[in-house]
Formats: structure tokens, C-alpha cells, sequence
């Protein structure tokens, strides 16, 4: 047998299930890894290790036990965390310095019930500051690195996710995405990405960003081990008023038909400033698809340019109320000079980080009295607009595809002080949350300097099981996702 | 000289009963003997990843409320974000209602003037449900923060400025703490701070249409901070108007100690709340059916109570109000009512409700009780105030009898029997203390006998002190005018 | 359109940020940038277009009016930067509540 951590989650589940191998074995080698290699990566910010070998015996204890009823696929499966995603006792820093100390008495329920079916948790996984960021660049505990070339970005803000999965430190990690998080890392650091539809995932215990936006996400190695993870996740939480009460659809990775898929391609999304590897790549996975049957055709969702100022109004607007409860008053380091309010000014004035502070003043400015109109309410008007644009689409289509990004891995530092320059490579990630749906990226190829490129599939809202069953039939026939990175 | 008249809005915060708080489980507890920090979770306190999720009975007791108002309620509404910054408040915001309230446009019947028997409809602006914030505790260096009150149901109503004096808003105050009572939605209790008052306060030339600048008196929280601080803002507002000086809109604080309102901000420093829908809580739709439901289960109100035992009863205006304003008083009255309906006296349900609200009123304001929790029951006192109508016993033993039934319960005929306070009726029982009076005071009886009349009155008042007060006093001055026309006879026929 | 130091300096009164005069220079002009680049928003005619608060067409759930265990206060307070006899010390407050 190869390596232990070279296995897929459902090898891995395969093999525990078999009693091939343990829990505490698998869990042992993810360790070992995360040892030998995170020095290099920096994907995580804190390693559980007691918490994951002690989750690592329960799970050899339930597998050792006779069961009639199927175990879970993530049964002793080690995964890890974004660190924006709270774990009862475990630091939660949303890699800013204000939770620094912060161990909430509470567990995220995406996390609770991933915990529930018997997965480890090895640590959390390092984010951009409060989910704000394109690279993982503004986290207040360092930077990460991208596994195939530790000199560029694993993408952000979930890039200590995306980065642990690639080099291979565990077997799936909870991300989250509110306007690209989890699939622009994943498209950055070659592995697949979903995010899922605003309400389909509880966001309770999910430190908030833009609350209209946030969504739990997972990644993995492949499409297929993403499917458990979702399926875990997802459904209905009584302690999130916009978790969705539908049912949640069984995952059929195989046997679709692709001959009833229809694809629309927009015209939008390939535009000036498109890498030209990217754009080659994404058109000759749409040409894949076209020869297994799917109908392609382009289409037009013509507010596409109006996501990204719509965007940056409503995120900031509501991440600048999200973070006024960060005070130096219940949790988290205070300081200044002991006096009222000077302390307030100072503790936010220090521990926010540059991009944090930026985006509270952006949102703060366009909620204020006099700009609320021409700010945030035309971003809320125009993002009707957008909405509708998908709602149009979904008339004719099944699925949406396009690239991820507009270009592969950035150098760490690319951007440097130049934040409207950052916040454009999030132009093909930013419509799905505006719209609230569901969006899968996954690995079509490679460019020239070995960095991988990917591509995005949307679907309507509550949509995922056709994201999965059109990805998975892809990766089953090509082999894109099964590369890794030499660490 | 011109005169000028105040026009006053009042914004009240009334916490609701609910069982737990409006966005989490935890109990609603009293702030008096809960410990800090005792019912507290990560949702009231603010804390990273935790939402909110509404409380059914707050939404119902926010529609009993409005609907006892008058009020439209809105098929849709919306909840908002107030953001502003305070150690009290641990989100950083206070999940309000802002744009799209609950409910709109109602009103409220008042007295309009003190002792007019005549009504003033107040128009209610809006009416929205909201969350309460902490506590702070002031000490020299440092200050203390409690959570408990966080997240505890509140309910803003907010009228036109349609009271135009410091009696109305008294009466509008008062009416709108007796109808929340009613509604069985807040305690009324204001020393522990379930009510709490802000008033918008102009003054204007009398007969002029248009509003004056206006200032806001924030935390009054007892009905006569609310008296004096409108008051005096009126006072201050007019003199400056009268001195030519204009009135600053700012926001002023009322300070207890030295009973004056004090400046805290002007309107350039006015806070900008920057609100926003809350992202996480969809909007609230209120269906028509549940609307119905709590529509048709609304308890018979205050102003309609009041109408009615006026009518039914034969009350005065003031006596229905003071029997109407608390529903457990006006469901005591209404029992003993009911317990008196085979007598054939027809003034017994006013007899009834003067015992009530002058004898037994006494009783429990003096006890800090209330009314439920007295031991003379309606029926206790039905009997009682019927033994004094038909001469049983006299006005004064009734009232020993309702002290002793106070005390100790029991029912009022063995009180009587017991202590021998039936009263003597019979002439043939009252003439030898009239006798025995008479022979006593021989200089005034001499006195009398010489003309001075008056001394009659003097004899009577030692007739009932001689009985304790048992002789039916008509026949006792019967017995003495027999005896003393006796003595006369006898002194003329000398 | 420009933002001054002193819009920048009321915006960040308003958030509670101590910024340091570089920084009130440099998001000066950042600040600028992005809502320079949001002015196209102003540009598309929204006058018949109902604004998007939520993207889920839902009304909010409601929760039956029952009391749960609350967090053991050791807990609450466990995150606290201070506090004294189960309450959370601040420096004195003196502005009046808002």
C-alpha cells in the first residue's frame, strides 16, 4: 500500500471499514505529515492533536463494533477545520489577533455533525482575517503557502484548507465562501471545492463575515469524497432562522446522463484579463462535456460587471456591524489606556488587521446617514438585478460553467497595497453568493508553470446534486484531480 | 403676553412575560434576585457564530398589544439592525424594528382633563418588538456589566404627539400600563424597570398648527419622573421662548436628585444608528388566521370595561376607572357583583364599590399587597357591606369587621357574632343607656334643661360611645329626643 | 470621488478605530478607489427594482416560548479580558447610555 495520506477519503473509508487499517493510524500519519511538512505550508493554526487521537480511538472503538446500520463514510476520517468554523475548547481565531485566546463553549452544527458521524478533527486551518481576503495574505498568525509552489498563494480566504488538502495533511477540511472563499483556494491549490447554497448549511457557529453571503463549504481531493461531507452537513438547524427546511437530495455520483445536461456558457465571464492557459483549459472542459453528450450554448448574465461593487458595499456593510461586537469587553485581548471609550478605539484600532479595518470602514461609510441610498441600498436593488440574471439563465440551463478565477496562483505579495486590484480577482466567484447558489470547483488542468487551473460549475438554488453528478462524471474520466504536489 | 402650549410624544419600552428571551433560550429572570450573569448563554451575549431565532410568544404578545391598540399589523415585517457602540449592548447592535414595524396607526381613549368626564383618542404611531440590552453597575473606577436583561423581549410603542399637557401624558402612561396589564404581557412594575418611558417635548404658540422644536427626555422610569421632568422641560422651553430665545433640539437626561433635566447631546452629535436589515432573521410574516386568533381571544379592555359598569352599575366615571384601571381589581369587584345579584337592593353594587375602593383600597396600599392576594374574599365582602345596608350591624363595626376579616379571613357573621357587634336596634335595649347617660352627666343635662340645646348632639355621641358604636344611631335619637322631651315635661309641669 | 482625512477620521470615530495618521492617509485613497469603482451602481436604473435583503424567498421560523439551560457563568466568563464577582469589568462608563 502507498502512504496512508495518499489515499482518497473514500479509499481511506474503505480501508477502515475493511479493518485494513485504524482511525488512530490514519490519524497518526496525518500528524506526522502536518509535522513534517505544515513548517513549509503554514496551513494550519492550531493542531488538536489530543482531541484527534482521542476521536481517532472512539472511532476504532465504533468500527471494531458490529453495526447493522451503514457507518457513516466519515467515520475516523481526519479532517481539518477553517479556523472561522467554532469548536467547543478549541482557540478560534478567525486568524485575527481580537479572539486571540478565544475558545468557544460551542461547536459550529456543520461541525457538530461531521463530529457526530465519527470524524477526527486534526486543527484549524489558517484564513484570511475574519474571512476577508484572496490569499490567505491578511491572516493576523502568517502567511500560508500553495503546496505546488510555496512562493505563491494557496487563493483565500479557506487557503489553509485548500493548502492542507493538496499536500495532503488530511482528507477533506471544512471551508467557507462568501464571495469565492472555498473555490478559488480549491482552483488555486488543485483540488475540488464546493460552496454550497446560502441556507442549505447551518450557519450557526460560523463566525460571521456578510451574513447574507457566508456559506459552509468542504473540499477535497476529488468530487466523489466531497459528497459524505455535504451530505453530512447539510439540512435543516432550528438554531439558524435561514437554514432551509428542504429536504436534502441523495448524492448519485454515477451513471448520470449527460445527454439530458444542458450548460450554459457566459460570455461574460471570458473576458480581457482571462489568463489565456485558464480560458483554454475551462473551453476545452466545456468541449469534454459537449463529447459526452451535454448540450453547451452560450448565454448572457448581463449585470456580471455590477457584482463586484455590489459586493463590496453589502459584504463591508454587514461585516462592519458583524465585528462591532469585537470590544475587549466579553472575549479577547483588551487594551489602551484602561479608560472608556479610549479603549475601544485602541483594541480595534491594533488587532484588526489592515484589510479588516479597511472593509469596517467601507461598510460603516455606506450604511451612514446621507449614503445609505446610494450605497448600500441601489447594492441591494442592483443585486435583485444579479439575482434575476441566474433565474433568467436557470430557464434554459442546467448548469453554468466558467472559470474560477482569472488567472492561477498569484505570487505571495503580488498585489501589495493595492486592495481593488485583490478584490478583482474574486470577479467569477462573487455572482453565486450575491445569488445565494450553490457553485463546485474543480481541477481542468494545468498551466504552464505547473500551477493548477480551475473550473466553476453553477447550479440553482438548493441545486448540488447535479453539481456533483456532471463533476463527478468529469474527473471520472479524466484525471486532472488525482496529481499532487511534491512536498 | 402670547401663551403657549406643550405638545408631547411618548415612546414606552415595555419588557414582555415571555418565558425566555426573544432571540435564545434563557430564562427572562427578575432582575431583583437573580444573580449577575445567571441567565446568560452565547447568543444574549454576543458571542462569535451565534444567531438569533424570534420568540413565538413575543410576536403574540407584541400583536395582543397591538391590536388592543387599534393597531394595522403588518403582514410583513422586518427586523433591523441598530448599530451603535456600548458595553451594555454585546453584539455591537440591537436587533430592532426600524422601516417595516409590526404594527401602525392606532390609538388609545384617555381622560383629557382631570375630573371631565369627556375622552381623548391619542393616535398610536407605531408599535414594534425589539431586544432589551444589559446592565451596567457604576463604581468609582470601574464599571460592572450584567447580561441578564439581554435579549429580554421589549416592546416600543410610540404615539403622535397628540398629548397636550403633563395630565395627559399622566393618563396616557397610566391607561397604556393598565391595558399591558390587562393583556397579561408586563408586570407594570416599574421600580423593576419593565416600563420605561422617553418623551418628545415642544411648546408652541396656543392655536398654532405647527410643531415647535422639540427635545427628548431619555430613561424615565417611574410615572412621576415622567410628570416632572415633561414639567419642567415645558417650563425651561417656555421661558426661553418667551425671552426670545430659541430651543436647541438635543437630547436631555432627567436628574433624579436635583429634579432637572440635563443636556446629554444636540442633534449635530446625534448618533448615526446606521441601520440595516438583519441578514439573519428573514422577514416576519404574520398570517391573517393568527391575527384572528389573538383578535378574538382579547379580554374585554380597560375603556370598555369602564363604559360598562358605569352603565351596568350605576358607577361614577371616576369610580369605573378606579375599579377598571387593574384587571384583577375589576375581576374582584365583578365576582362580588355577581354574589350580591339576589339582593333586592338595588344601590348594592355602588355600596360595593365604595367598601372596595375606599375601605379595602386603605387595607392594601397600607399592606403592599394586592388585591389577589388579600385574605377577604368578594364574597366576604359582599356579605359584610350587606349587614351594614340592612342595619345589622353600623358603618363603624363594618369597617372593624373588614379589618379583622383582613388580618385573619374568616367569614364576617362570626366576626360579628364573636365580638358582639350586632347592632342594637331595639328600644327597649338602647333606652337604659340612654338613662344611664343622662343621669352621669347631670351639669349638662342641667344645662340642656336651661335651653342650651345643642347639648342634644353632645348626649348622642356619648350614647354611641357608650355602645361602641352598635346602636343603630336612628333609634338611638329617637330614645334620647323620648327621654330628654320626658325630662323637659317633667321640669316644665314644676 | 475623494474621500477627505476628515470624512475618513468621522467614519473611523463612528467604527471605533484608532488609526494611526498613516493610515488615515493611505484608506484615504484605497477608500476612494473602491468607491470610485462602485459609482457604476449609481449608473443602472433601479427605480422599479425591489431590493435584495435575503436570498431565500422564506419567513422567519419562530420558536416556541421555552426556557433552555443557559451557559454555566464559569464559561461565559472564562473569555474575559477582566471580571470581578461573575460580572464583566470595564473602565468606568461615563457617557450616558446611547
Amino acid at each position: 500500500m502507498a502512504e496512508l495520506t495518499d489515499l482518497s477519503l473514500l479509499e481511506a473509508a474503505g480501508a477502515l471499514r475493511a479493518g485494513a487499517i485504524s482511525s488512530t493510524e490514519l490519524t497518526r500519519a496525518c500528524l506526522d505529515r502536518i509535522e513534517a511538512i505544515d513548517g513549509d505550508v503554514s496551513a494550519f493554526l492550531t493542531v488538536t492533536e489530543d482531541l484527534a487521537m482521542a476521536q481517532a480511538e472512539a472511532a476504532d472503538q465504533q468500527l471494531r463494533t458490529r453495526s447493522d446500520t451503514p457507518r457513516p463514510f466519515v467515520l475516523g476520517i481526519p479532517i481539518a477545520i477553517k479556523d472561522v468554523l467554532c469548536v467547543e475548547g478549541v482557540p478560534t481565531t478567525c486568524g485575527s489577533k481580537i479572539l486571540e485566546g478565544f475558545r468557544p463553549p460551542y461547536t459550529a452544527t456543520s461541525v457538530t455533525r461531521l463530529v457526530e458521524a465519527g470524524a477526527v478533527i486534526l486543527g484549524m486551518a489558517n484564513t484570511d482575517e475574519f474571512a476577508m481576503g484572496s490569499s490567505t495574505e491578511n491572516s493576523g498568525y502568517g502567511v500560508s503557502h500553495n503546496p505546488w509552489n510555496l512562493a505563491r498563494v494557496p487563493g483565500g480566504s479557506s487557503g489553509g484548507s485548500a493548502a492542507a488538502v493538496a499536500a495532503r495533511m488530511c482528507f477533506a477540511a471544512l471551508g467557507t465562501d462568501t464571495g469565492g472563499s472555498v473555490r478559488q483556494p480549491a482552483a488555486f491549490c488543485g483540488v475540488s471545492g464546493l460552496k454550497t447554497s446560502y441556507g442549505r448549511v447551518s450557519r450557526y457557529g460560523l463566525i460571521a463575515y456578510g451574513s447574507s453571503l457566508d456559506t459552509v463549504g468542504g473540499m477535497a481531493r476529488n468530487v466523489a469524497d466531497l459528497a459524505p461531507i455535504f451530505s453530512l452537513m447539510a439540512g435543516h438547524d432550528p438554531l439558524d432562522s435561514t437554514s432551509v427546511a428542504d429536504a436534502v437530495p441523495e448524492i448519485h455520483l454515477n451513471g448520470a446522463d449527460l445527454s439530458k445536461l444542458r450548460i450554459g456558457v457566459p460570455k461574460e465571464y471570458f473576458i480581457e484579463g482571462l489568463q489565456p492557459e485558464v480560458e483554454t483549459a475551462v473551453r476545452a472542459a466545456i468541449e469534454a462535456f459537449r463529447e459526452m453528450g451535454a448540450a453547451v450554448r452560450e448565454i448572457s448574465l448581463p449585470h456580471t460587471d455590477l457584482a463586484l461593487p455590489v459586493y463590496y458595499i453589502i459584504a463591508p456593510a454587514e461585516a462592519s456591524a458583524n465585528l462591532a461586537r469585537y470590544d475587549g469587553v466579553r472575549y479577547g485581548p483588551r487594551l489602551g489606556p484602561g479608560l472608556y471609550p479610549e479603549d475601544y478605539f485602541v483594541t480595534r484600532g491594533e488587532l484588526f488587521g489592515a484589510e479588516v479595518k479597511r472593509r469596517i470602514m467601507l461598510g460603516t461609510y455606506a450604511l451612514s446617514a446621507g449614503y445609505y441610498d446610494a450605497y448600500y441600498g441601489q447594492a441591494q436593488k442592483v443585486r435583485t438585478l444579479i439575482k434575476g440574471d441566474f433565474e433568467a439563465a436557470f430557464q434554459e440551463v442546467d448548469l453554468i460553467a466558467c472559470p474560477v478565477t482569472p488567472t492561477t496562483a498569484f505570487g505571495i505579495g503580488a498585489h501589495g497595497d493595492d486592495p481593488l486590484s485583490m478584490y478583482l480577482e474574486d470577479v467569477f466567484t462573487l455572482p453565486a453568493n450575491l445569488a445565494g447558489i450553490p457553485g463546485l470547483s474543480f481541477p481542468v488542468g494545468f498551466d504552464s508553470e505547473g500551477l493548477p487551473i480551475g473550473m466553476q460549475f453553477m447550479a440553482p438554488h438548493l441545486g448540488e446534486a447535479q453539481l456533483f453528478s456532471a463533476a463527478h462524471a468529469y474527473q471520472a474520466a479524466t484525471s486532472w484531480h488525482t496529481g499532487w504536489p511534491e512536498l | 403676553m402670547t401663551r403657549f402650549e406643550p405638545v408631547i410624544g411618548l415612546e414606552v419600552h415595555a419588557e414582555l412575560l415571555t418565558q425566555s428571551k426573544m432571540f435564545c433560550g434563557c430564562a427572562v429572570v427578575d432582575p431583583t434576585f437573580a444573580e449577575p450573569n445567571s441567565s446568560v448563554c452565547e447568543i444574549c451575549t454576543g458571542m462569535p457564530g451565534t444567531l438569533p431565532v424570534i420568540n413565538q410568544r413575543a410576536v403574540e404578545f407584541a400583536l395582543r398589544v397591538a391590536l388592543a391598540l387599534n393597531c394595522s399589523i403588518a403582514e410583513t415585517s422586518v427586523f433591523a439592525r441598530k448599530n451603535y457602540f456600548y458595553p451594555d449592548l454585546p453584539k455591537g447592535f440591537q436587533i430592532s424594528q426600524y422601516d417595516l414595524p409590526l404594527a401602525t396607526n392606532g390609538w388609545i381613549e384617555i381622560q383629557d382633563a382631570s375630573g371631565a368626564p369627556s375622552t381623548k383618542r391619542v393616535r398610536i404611531r407605531r408599535v414594534h418588538l425589539e431586544e432589551d440590552t444589559g446592565k451596567l453597575l457604576h463604581h468609582e473606577q470601574h464599571s460592572l456589566v450584567d447580561y441578564n436583561r439581554s435579549g429580554v423581549p421589549l416592546l416600543e410603542i410610540v404615539s403622535e404627539p397628540d398629548l397636550l399637557s403633563v395630565y395627559q401624558a399622566r393618563q396616557y402612561s397610566l391607561a397604556l400600563r393598565s391595558l399591558l396589564r390587562y393583556l397579561e404581557v408586563n408586570s407594570g412594575d416599574l421600580q423593576k424597570g419593565v416600563l420605561r418611558f422617553e418623551a418628545n417635548v415642544s411648546v408652541r404658540p396656543t392655536g398654532s398648527e405647527e410643531l415647535g422644536t422639540r427635545t427628548e427626555i431619555k430613561n424615565l422610569n417611574s410615572f412621576r419622573a415622567l410628570s416632572r421632568a415633561v414639567e419642567y422641560e415645558i417650563d425651561r422651553q417656555t421661558a426661553l421662548l418667551r425671552s426670545g430665545k430659541p430651543v436647541v433640539q438635543n437630547t436631555v437626561g432627567w436628574d433624579e436628585g436635583r429634579q432637572v433635566t440635563v443636556p446629554q447631546r444636540s442633534k449635530e452629535e446625534a448618533h448615526d444608528y446606521r441601520y440595516l436589515p438583519e441578514p439573519d432573521l428573514p422577514p416576519l410574516h404574520v398570517e391573517a388566521a393568527w391575527v384572528d386568533r389573538v383578535r378574538a381571544a382579547l379580554p374585554e379592555l380597560p375603556a370598555a370595561k369602564r363604559s360598562r359598569f358605569m352603565t351596568e352599575y350605576g358607577l361614577s366615571a371616576y369610580a369605573a376607572g378606579v375599579l377598571t384601571a387593574d384587571r384583577p381589581v375589576a375581576d374582584y369587584y365583578e365576582a362580588a357583583v355577581e354574589s350580591a345579584v339576589e339582593s333586592e337592593n338595588e344601590t348594592l353594587p355602588l355600596k360595593i364599590a365604595n367598601w372596595l375602593s375606599s375601605d379595602l383600597f386603605g387595607l392594601l396600599n397600607e399592606a403592599d399587597i394586592e388585591i389577589d392576594q388579600s385574605n377577604v374574599t368578594s364574597e366576604a365582602l359582599v356579605r359584610l357591606v350587606s349587614m351594614v345596608e340592612n342595619g345589622r350591624i353600623s358603618a363603624a363595626s363594618g369597617k372593624t369587621v373588614l379589618e379583622v376579616l383582613f388580618k385573619e379571613g374568616g367569614s364576617p357573621e362570626s366576626i360579628v357574632e364573636e365580638r358582639g357587634l350586632a347592632q342594637l336596634e331595639d328600644q327597649a335595649s338602647i333606652r337604659p343607656i340612654v338613662d344611664q347617660v343622662l343621669s352621669d352627666n347631670p351639669d349638662q343635662l342641667a344645662e340642656y334643661l336651661a335651653g342650651k340645646a345643642a347639648l342634644s348632639e353632645w348626649f348622642l355621641g356619648q350614647i354611641m360611645r357608650a355602645t361602641q358604636g352598635k346602636a343603630d344611631p336612628a333609634a338611638a335619637r329617637a330614645e334620647l329626643d323620648a327621654a330628654l322631651l320626658d325630662l323637659d315635661e317633667i321640669q316644665s309641669s314644676r | 470621488m475623494a474621500l477627505t482625512i476628515e470624512e475618513v477620521r468621522a467614519i473611523a470615530r463612528l467604527a471605533r478605530l484608532q488609526l494611526t495618521a498613516e493610515e488615515e492617509e493611505r484608506f484615504a485613497s484605497q477608500l476612494s478607489d473602491v468607491l470610485d469603482y462602485a459609482a457604476r451602481l449609481r449608473e443602472v436604473d433601479t427605480s422599479e427594482i425591489p431590493p435584495t435583503a435575503s436570498v431565500l424567498p422564506m419567513s422567519a421560523p419562530l420558536r416556541p416560548d421555552e426556557v433552555r439551560p443557559c451557559l454555566p457563568r464559569e464559561q461565559l466568563l472564562a473569555s474575559a479580558p477582566d471580571s470581578e464577582g461573575g460580572l464583566f469589568r470595564v473602565p468606568r462608563v461615563l457617557e450616558l447610555e446611547p
